[in-house]
């Protein structure tokens, strides 16, 4: 949580909100955040941590173990007319990458701002090509992107 | 659909000694005897991509306060939910 405490600034500056969420009470958050994480990242976690004892959130969002009675580590990305755009879930033993999710989002506000009429391909980073999906595409993507590009 | 584990706890008792927690927005709040739900079906899981979120409101800490959170605060905006498995934990 503390990666992405640090990735706060960025993602404000992105027009995003974040909230996270794992089944704790709000005093145990509290607690972790004044004990722990503010020592990670200076004045503590910046977003909202949700209590979500009993899960009833993780399950909607397919993310609750029932068998340890927590949430996977899942992350969603969701545009501004509330739609999900992008999501991820992981065992707990693996950690965020908080550069992915950033690129990501950079991407989904690109095509957002073309009105789809942008794709973003593999690995595209803000700057670099995108394609115009369309008739004249269909066949010769090969003439205007290489997988190695 | 119960989406709520304690009957008559609401987000107004955020500040005392129960335990809140979030529920889903745009469901019926069951009122029925827990004892008769036993076994009763968990809320489907509706999460998509390119499908709505599902709406919720919730208890947050937040900078020192107790607060509530509701998603669809978000609109207009990017939103980025991330679940974790647990305070404490390691990665």
């Amino acid at each position: 949580m503390a990666a992405v405490a640090v990735a706060h600034k960025e993602l404000t500056d992105l027009d995003v909100k974040v909230m996270a969420c794992s089944v704790d009470s709000t005093f145990v958050h509290k607690i972790w955040d004044e004990e722990e994480l503010s020592k990670m990242v200076p004045g503590g976690i910046p977003f909202p941590m949700i209590a979500d004892g009993g899960g009833h959130l993780g399950r909607v969002y397919g993310v609750y173990d029932e068998n340890a009675g927590v949430n996977f580590r899942g992350r969603f990305i969701i545009d501004p007319d509330g739609v999900v755009q992008a999501m991820e879930v992981m065992t707990p033993p693996v950690g965020r990458n908080l550069k992915e999710t950033i690129r990501q989002i950079k991407a989904f506000q690109h095509v957002r701002a073309t009105k789809g009429g942008e794709a973003t391909p593999a690995g595209w980073e803000p700057g670099g090509l995108t394609l115009k999906p369309g008739p004249n595409l269909v066949g010769k993507v090969w003439k205007v992107w290489k997988p190695t590009d | 659909m119960a989406v709520s584990s304690r009957k008559g706890v609401t987000m107004a008792d955020n500040k005392g000694c129960a335990r809140p927690t979030g529920r889903v927005l745009g469901e019926e709040v069951d009122e029925t005897d827990p004892k008769e739900t036993a076994g009763k079906e968990e809320p489907k899981v509706v999460v998509k991509v390119g499908h709505k979120a599902p709406d919720f409101e919730a208890p947050a800490y937040l900078k020192g306060e107790f607060t509530n959170v509701k998603l669809s605060d978000a609109l207009g905006h990017w939103a980025m939910l991330c679940f974790y498995p647990g305070d404490f934990t390691f990665v």
